[in-house]
């Protein structure tokens, strides 16, 4: 589903964030992200979804090339990935309806689908009953819920998290965890970057380990 | 396709609700369009009223031709027939020099004056009034000259070479009014489109987010599109009625005025095909305007 093959990232300010980065995750496999902060966690997962482009090597996003997209293909690369953020980026003057909606808006999906669909998101993450509020009014746990929901409504294959719980206590982030799992169950393929090793223990997924730009952990040809 | 026209309604209505939101900016921009809008339309219409005037005083454009003052009233007769039927002259009245003297004595009170000489120094003439349609200064020109190429003709006058002077005045007023209106467009352009950047800035995050899930350039710039038109089309309806009061508080002033010369004018207000070209040429400058904004700030926005 995704494949990193020698994937080398070097910002124009010449820091070199990702070396020659080797991995393979396989359709409806999970898998943990680690690493320091500064390690290049955030710089691969922004790679994927062609926020940043690579500078030397191949990367395959669900059979597709993405190194060699242009700038017209990549929204419709981004519909196929969901993406939740550590800091939600959900619209703060649209209703949690509308935010998980948007994905579908986007995509020209007509209302009625759209609703539906919606209210399946919500109903995953526990949300329905908050679907006319305003994300300001919602906890921090919650405004995640909506953020994965969104990140969810549009069926996407991958699902990708950067630090999704990193502003949560253990009871919370335990929640948040155990949705993306159960997504995972459901068949989507699920990338997960976080430093809290509680989670790796607990639910004992692939791990992914960065190390200044290069994966010493989980990579081809490695030993987990 | 009706899927897409649903979109594009909902885009549309939401684009009126952000200029609904924020009534006050809104109404501001709405204002200052319409005002610069209005100023060229006013002009135009200036213009026209002044061209109606002088197409209505040229209807009266005639012509006095002057005869030899050795020409018997036969040739004249004969002179006038000639001149009679062609095409640019509506009518024509011959005075012979009897008539001329006769006229003189009444009018100029020096009847006693005038029986002393023994010969009627007083030339016959040939009035000549045009139909209109042939009645621009330069075509009289070459009339008053072709008349005077005849023999029997000593003199052809033309009264009033100040219409000439009037079209040379207005033609150039017209050339002042559209420079005025090239800049005042620009001036819309430069307003429209500044609103439109500031709400591009205001809308950073929300446009970053909109790329992240995948929205495409033309999904995210449509609204901004929509908002140019809508508020180059509420500032060329704002402009209508800033027009029709001007017209309307000028009206019965310039009635009275022209009725002290001659009652047949009455001023030319915004009439139904202008004012939808104004609309038209609102909109069209909106949309512009926002298609240069977007153009030049949205790309600039990409998430990171």
């Amino acid at each position: 589903m995704i494949r990193f093959a020698q994937v080398t990232k070097r910002y124009e300010s010449g820091h070199e964030a990702l070396k020659s980065v080797s991995f393979v995750l396989d359709r409806q496999e999970m898998a943990f992200l680690i690493g320091r902060s500064g390690a290049g966690k955030s710089t691969l997962l922004k790679l994927i979804t062609r926020v940043e482009k690579t500078t030397r090597g191949q990367l395959i996003v669900n059979d597709k090339n993405i190194t060699r997209l242009s700038s017209r293909q990549i929204p419709f690369l981004r519909r196929e990935i969901g993406v939740v953020f550590q800091d939600h980026k959900l619209l703060y003057d649209q209703t949690v309806f509308d935010n998980v909606a948007l994905p579908l808006v986007v995509a020209g999906i007509g209302h009625r689908e759209a609703s539906r669909r919606v209210r399946a998101a919500l109903d995953k993450v526990d949300l329905l009953n908050k679907e006319r509020l305003y994300p300001i009014m919602l906890s921090g746990g919650e405004q995640q819920r909506v953020g994965i929901a969104r990140a969810v409504v549009n069926r996407p294959v991958v699902l990708l998290a950067d630090e999704p719980t990193g502003n949560l206590d253990p009871q919370l982030s335990d929640e948040i965890m155990d949705i993306f799992h159960q997504f995972n169950e459901f068949g989507v393929t699920v990338l997960i970057a976080t430093h809290e090793h509680r989670h790796i223990d607990r639910l004992r997924k692939r791990v992914l380990e960065l190390e200044q730009g290069r994966l010493i952990r989980g990579g081809e040809g490695m030993e987990d | 396709m009706s899927d897409y026209l649903v979109r594009h309604a909902q885009v549309f209505l939401s684009s009126v609700g952000q200029l609904v939101r924020s009534p006050g900016s809104s109404l501001l921009t709405v204002l200052a369009i319409g005002i610069t809008l209005a100023l060229p339309t006013l002009l135009y219409l200036l213009v026209e009223n002044v061209q109606n005037v002088t197409r209505t005083w040229q209807g009266r454009a005639q012509i006095s031709v002057f005869l030899q003052l050795d020409t018997t009233n036969e040739a004249a007769r004969a002179l006038q027939d000639v001149l009679a039927a062609r095409p640019e002259i509506e009518s024509s009245r011959l005075i012979t020099a009897q008539q001329a003297l006769e006229e003189f004595k009444n009018q100029s009170g020096f009847g006693a004056a005038m029986d002393i000489l023994s010969d009627n120094p007083l030339p016959a003439s040939i009035l000549l009034h045009l139909k209109t349609g042939h009645d621009q200064p330069e075509l009289i020109e070459n009339l008053v000259r072709e008349l005077e190429a005849n023999p029997e003709v000593d003199l052809a006058q033309w009264d009033m070479a100040w219409i000439k002077r009037l079209h040379i005045i207005l033609r150039l007023v017209q050339r002042s009014v559209l420079i005025l209106a090239a800049l005042l467009v620009l001036a819309v352009i430069i307003i429209i489109s500044n609103t439109i950047r500031l709400a591009i800035m205001n809308r950073r995050d929300e446009i970053e987010i909109m790329k992240l899930i995948g929205a495409t350039d033309s999904f995210i710039r449509r609204p901004f599109l929509y908002g140019g038109v809508l508020q180059g089309l509420l500032g060329a309806l704002c402009a209508g009625a800033i027009v029709s009061a001007c017209v309307g508080l000028l009206q019965d002033p310039i009635g009275e005025l022209v009725s002290l010369y001659h009652g047949d004018f009455s001023t030319t207000g915004l009439d139904p095909r202008s004012f939808f070209t104004l609309l038209l040429a609102g909109s069209a400058l909106g949309w512009l305007a926002a298609r240069a904004a977007v153009g030049r700030y949205l790309g600039q926005i990409e998430p990171a």
